[in-house]
C-alpha cells in the first residue's frame, strides 16, 4: 500500500526585485493515516508547504516538485478543474484565525453547506440537516441558532469549531491544520484540539498539523518534521522529540521554560548559517514502518 | 435634547418595535440635516450683496413703493422670524417666484429636476452595469491586458473634458452619421405632445403608449447619457477594482478556495459579497453628483436640467431660483444618503 500523500522535492519560490526568494526548498515527506506535525518559526515555510499541497500558491509564487501524489495520483498533473474536486473533497485545510478565515457577510450555515453541496451534490434540505449534525459533532450547543448567525457573532473558539465542521463535512482524507489554535485562548485551545483529534481518529484521516508550539506538537502528533529556513532539518517520532539531535531542535527545546525544572537563565538560540545551507532531510516513511 | 430623547426611548423600549425606532431616528436625522441646510441657504441668501427689493421693484421705483415691497417681503422683521417664515414657505413648497421665468420656482423645479433625474439615472445605470464588472475583471486579472485597458479607459474618462467629447460626439453621430437625435430632449416636432406626468419623457411616452416619441426620446438621451455613464464608469470601475483587490487578499478567500469552489463562486459570491458594502456608498455619491446636474453636459446638449437652471439663475442674481434649486439638491443628497445607509445595513450584517 502506498502512502496517503507523498511529496518529493517541493520548492516554493517568489521572484522579487533582488532575485528569487525560496520559501520552501526541495523538501520531501510522506503522510500516512497518521498525525504529522510540521514545526518551525515564522517564515520557515511551513504554511507555504500546506498551501502548496492544495496548489494554492498565489501568483507570482511558483510551485515546483518532482511530484505530489495523493494515493499514487500526482496532483501536479491535474487540471485546475480536477484540482477543485480534490480541494475540500479529499484534502482540506483549517486556517489560523476564524476572525479572518470566515466570510463576514455570509451566514455560517450557508458557508458550511456550500462545500458539502458542491461535493456531495446534495439538496439544500439535505445539506442543512447534515450541517446541523456536523455542528453538533463539534460540540456546538445550539446548532440551529449558529446556522443562521454571522461569523462576527461568534467567539474565537466557536469560530474555529465552525471551521472544523466546515472543512470536515465533505469527509476529506487529509486535513491540513495551519496553526489552528494559535489565535485562541489557552483554555479554548485544548477543547478545539480535542475535538479535532477525536474527529481525525474516528474518520481515519491523515492530519498535517502545522504549528510553532513544540509542546502541543509533541503531545498531539505521531511524527514531527522540523523546518528551518525552507528546509526540513530534522524528522523524528513525536515521543522521541527530546532525543532530537539537530542543534536547531535542541536549541528550541532548551529555550522552553519547564515548570518542574525551573532554571535561572533560559538558553538563547544560537543560529548557524550552515543550517540553512544543509540539504533537506527526507521526511518520507514507507507505510510498513509506521504500521 | 438628544440625550433626553434617548433616555425616553429606553424607558419605552418594550413597547416600541426596533424597526419603528429606526425609522423614527432616521427621520429625526433628516429633519435636523434639512433645517441645517435651509439655515445655511437662508443665510447665504441674506448676506449676498443683492437687494431683493430692488430686484423686484426696479431701480426707478419711488421710496413708497420700495418700502411697501420691503415690508411685503418681511424684511423689516427680525432675522430669526424671517427664517421661520422661510421655513414655513418651503414646507408648503413655496419658494417664491423666479425673476427670470416669472413663474413660481416650485413649478420650474418640477420641470427641470425630472429632466436631470432622467439623464442621471440612465447614466448611472449604465455606468454601474459596465463599470462594476470591468472593475472586478481588472482586479481578478490584475496586470493583464484587461487591467491595462480598464486603466486607460478610466484615465481617459477622468481627463477628457466633457464639453469636448460631447461636441465631437454630436458632430460625428448627429452631424455626420445622423444616427442619433440632436440637442434637446425631443425633436421639435414632438415637443409639447407629451403630457407632463412624471416629467421624465422616457416614462411619460411609455405611459401614453407612444413608441414613436419613446424612440425619439431615446435617440436624444443616448449621447448625453452615454457621456455621463462613461464618467461614472471611470470612477466606479476604479473604486471597484481597489475594493476587490483588498478583498481578494483576505483569508476567507483562501477558505473558499480550499472548499473547492469555482473561481466564479469565489469572486462573485465571496469577494463581491464583501465589495458590495463599500461600493454602495461610492455609487450613491456618483449618482448624487450627476443629480446635482452636470452643467456642461446640460449646456452642450441643451438639456433643460437643474444644473443649467441653477447656473443661469445664479448668473442673473435670481435668488429665489438659486435657493429653491439648492434645497432640492440638498434633499437629493440626504435621501441618497439614507438609501445607501439602508442598503449598507442590508448587505453588511455587522452594521445591524
Amino acid at each position: 500500500m502506498t502512502n496517503l500523500l507523498e511529496v518529493k522535492n517541493l520548492t516554493v519560490k517568489f521572484p522579487t526585485r533582488h532575485g528569487v526568494f525560496e520559501a520552501v526548498r526541495r523538501i520531501s515527506f510522506s503522510l500516512g493515516r497518521e498525525r504529522l506535525g510540521i514545526v518551525g518559526e515564522s517564515g520557515s515555510g511551513k504554511s507555504m508547504t500546506g498551501r502548496a499541497i492544495l496548489r494554492l500558491i498565489k501568483s507570482p509564487g511558483i510551485l515546483e516538485a518532482d511530484y505530489i501524489t495523493l494515493e499514487g495520483k500526482d496532483l501536479l498533473t491535474l487540471s485546475e478543474k480536477e484540482m477543485r474536486r480534490v480541494r475540500g473533497h479529499r484534502i482540506s485545510m483549517i486556517m489560523q484565525d476564524p476572525k479572518f478565515s470566515l466570510n463576514p457577510v455570509m451566514r455560517i450555515g450557508d458557508q458550511i453547506c456550500e462545500g458539502y453541496r458542491l461535493h456531495a451534490r446534495a439538496s439544500r434540505a439535505e445539506a442543512k440537516k447534515k450541517t446541523l449534525s456536523m455542528l453538533e459533532t463539534v460540540l456546538i450547543r445550539d446548532p440551529e441558532r449558529v446556522f443562521n448567525a454571522y461569523p462576527h457573532e461568534m467567539s474565537g473558539g466557536m469560530g474555529q469549531r465552525i471551521m472544523i465542521a466546515m472543512m470536515l463535512i465533505p469527509d476529506p482524507q487529509i486535513l491540513i491544520a495551519d496553526e489552528p489554535t494559535s489565535a485562541l485562548d489557552v483554555t479554548v485551545q485544548k477543547e478545539v484540539l480535542e475535538i479535532m483529534d477525536k474527529l481525525v481518529r474516528e474518520r481515519g484521516m491523515g492530519l498535517i498539523f502545522i504549528s510553532h508550539d513544540l509542546n502541543v506538537v509533541s503531545a498531539f502528533c505521531d511524527r514531527v518534521l522540523i523546518m528551518y529556513s525552507g528546509r526540513i532539518v530534522e524528522t523524528c517520532r513525536a515521543d522521541q522529540l527530546h532525543e532530537a539531535t539537530h542543534p536547531y531542535t535542541v536549541g528550541l527545546l532548551n529555550s522552553i521554560p519547564q515548570l518542574e525544572h525551573p532554571v535561572d537563565h533560559l538558553e538563547v538560540l544560537q543560529r548557524d548559517d550552515a543550517w540553512s545551507k544543509d540539504p533537506s532531510v527526507s521526511g518520507i516513511v514507507e507505510t510498513e514502518e509506521i504500521a | 435634547m438628544a440625550i433626553e430623547n434617548r433616555s425616553g426611548n429606553r424607558r419605552k423600549r418594550a413597547s416600541i418595535p426596533p424597526w419603528l425606532r429606526g425609522i423614527g431616528s432616521t427621520l429625526f436625522t433628516v429633519l435636523i440635516t434639512m433645517v441645517g441646510l435651509l439655515f445655511v441657504t437662508f443665510i447665504i441668501g441674506r448676506v449676498m450683496p443683492i437687494d431683493p427689493v430692488l430686484a423686484i421693484v426696479g431701480e426707478s421705483a419711488s421710496r413708497a413703493t420700495y418700502d411697501a415691497a420691503y415690508q411685503e417681503l418681511g424684511l423689516d422683521k427680525p432675522l430669526l422670524v424671517q427664517f421661520f417664515i422661510f421655513l414655513l414657505d418651503i414646507a408648503q413648497g413655496n419658494f417664491g417666484e423666479s425673476l427670470l421665468t416669472a413663474r413660481p420656482v416650485s413649478q420650474d423645479l418640477l420641470r427641470v429636476f425630472p429632466a436631470t433625474f432622467e439623464l442621471a439615472t440612465v447614466g448611472t445605470f449604465f455606468g454601474v452595469l459596465l463599470g462594476v464588472p470591468l472593475g472586478v475583471l481588472a482586479a481578478v486579472k490584475r496586470g493583464s491586458w484587461i487591467d491595462h485597458i480598464a486603466r486607460v479607459v478610466a484615465l481617459i474618462g477622468y481627463s477628457m473634458p466633457v464639453f469636448w467629447i460631447g461636441l465631437i460626439g454630436l458632430l460625428v453621430f448627429y452631424g455626420k452619421l445622423g444616427w442619433i437625435g440632436g440637442p434637446g430632449r425631443l425633436d421639435i416636432f414632438y415637443v409639447d405632445m407629451v403630457p407632463n406626468i412624471t416629467g421624465m419623457i422616457l416614462v411619460d411616452s411609455l405611459l401614453m403608449g407612444d413608441m414613436g416619441i419613446f424612440r425619439n426620446a431615446i435617440s436624444h438621451i443616448v449621447l448625453p447619457a452615454a457621456l455621463l455613464a462613461y464618467y461614472s464608469l471611470a470612477y466606479i470601475s476604479r473604486m471597484t477594482r481597489s475594493f476587490m483587490l483588498e478583498q481578494l487578499d483576505q483569508e476567507y478567500i483562501v477558505t473558499a478556495q480550499v472548499k473547492g469552489l469555482s473561481a466564479n463562486a469565489v469572486i462573485w459570491r465571496h469577494a463581491f459579497g464583501n465589495v458590495k458594502v463599500p461600493l454602495v456608498t461610492v455609487i450613491a455619491l456618483s449618482y448624487a453628483a450627476l443629480l446635482e446636474g452636470s452643467v456642461l453636459t446640460e449646456t452642450i446638449f441643451s438639456w433643460p436640467g437643474i444644473g443649467s437652471y441653477i447656473t443661469t439663475a445664479l448668473l442673473s442674481a435670481d435668488m429665489n431660483a438659486v435657493l429653491g434649486g439648492t434645497v432640492v439638491v440638498g434633499l437629493v443628497f440626504v435621501c441618497l444618503n439614507i438609501f445607501s445607509d439602508l442598503l449598507y445595513k442590508f448587505f453588511d450584517p455587522r452594521a445591524k
